[in-house]
């Protein structure tokens, strides 16, 4: 057997005495459509852009519910096959109860100051972040451009998000 | 460097002023100057005040859904003015703790 000698001490210290880089971009995707899919992308991407950093939305699948113009007022929170809501799956399947689970929620957001998703997008779109929907996707639910809110940058590749994405964090959710 | 209007003034590591009442319009123009804002027109003081009223009036400083509301300055509008975060950049420019809220 070899034995490498690596000296621990040697290669830990200055990484220890080097203060972390603050993150100036984030490329967020958000890929559900249920609520509590696609608020955390959204509370996130107002955040970053609160924060001062540079900000991009690439909604991907179910998650360009958010920003077509016929589903973007009708997000609703999952419930069946959401352990998280402790509610059985045979009542969360019972009409009206994501409906009403939904209510119940934009309520409590709404004493938050948390917006209603519609006006969410807009405020992130107006606060200078990109808003992008996935190509993909597009083609597959065959959505047209006309299909989307006006806050919509434009329908990219994955490519070009990678391309948008340069120099900065990627958060996938 | 330090100048003489924020001499004696109580600061955060992060430059926000730990008591309220030692702010005045100087101190507000010379955190701004030091953000990189070099001259506070009235459209920033419109949320500067407004920033720094409802906090001594609630205990909380808005959150930008609010601030784009109720300040008189829309969203688009704020990110002109304070580009590296209006809210947080308002509360700092008006002698007010950092704001904890997440929107």
């Amino acid at each position: 057997m070899t034995t490498i000698d690596y000296d621990l001490e040697e290669q830990a210290a200055p990484a220890a005495e080097e203060k972390p880089k603050p993150i100036e971009k984030v490329s967020i995707v958000i890929s559900k459509g249920s609520l509590e899919g696609i608020y955390p992308g959204l509370i996130m991407a107002n955040g970053a852009r609160m924060e001062g950093m540079e900000a991009n939305v690439f909604f991907t699948f179910f998650g360009l519910d958010a920003i077509t113009k016929k589903r973007q007022a009708h997000i609703k929170v999952a419930t069946v096959g959401n352990p998280g809501m402790h509610i059985p799956t045979l009542i969360g399947a019972i009409p009206g109860m994501s409906w009403m689970a939904t209510k119940m929620m934009s309520r409590k957001m709404e004493k938050l100051d948390i917006p209603p998703v519609p006006e969410f997008v807009e405020m992130i779109a107006d606060s200078g972040a990109g808003v992008y929907g996935c190509k993909a996707t597009v083609d597959m639910f065959g959505l047209s451009p006309d299909d989307f809110v006006p806050q919509v940058t434009g329908v990219i590749t994955v490519g070009e998000f990678y391309e948008q994405a340069a120099g900065g964090e990627i958060v996938f959710t | 460097m330090t100048t003489i209007e924020l001499t004696g003034i109580d600061r955060d590591a992060e430059g926000f002023l730990t008591n309220p009442q030692q702010w005045n319009e100087e101190v507000a123009a010379e955190i701004a100057r030091e953000a990189g804002i070099a001259e506070l027109t009235p459209r920033h003081w419109l949320v500067v005040n407004y920033m720094r009223n409802t906090y001594l009036e609630t205990g909380e400083a808005p959150s930008i859904r609010t601030l784009g509301k109720a300040s008189g300055v829309q969203i688009k509008e704020l990110y002109e003015l304070f580009p590296k975060g209006p809210a947080k950049l308002a509360a700092r420019i008006g002698g007010i703790p950092k704001p904890h809220g997440c929107i």
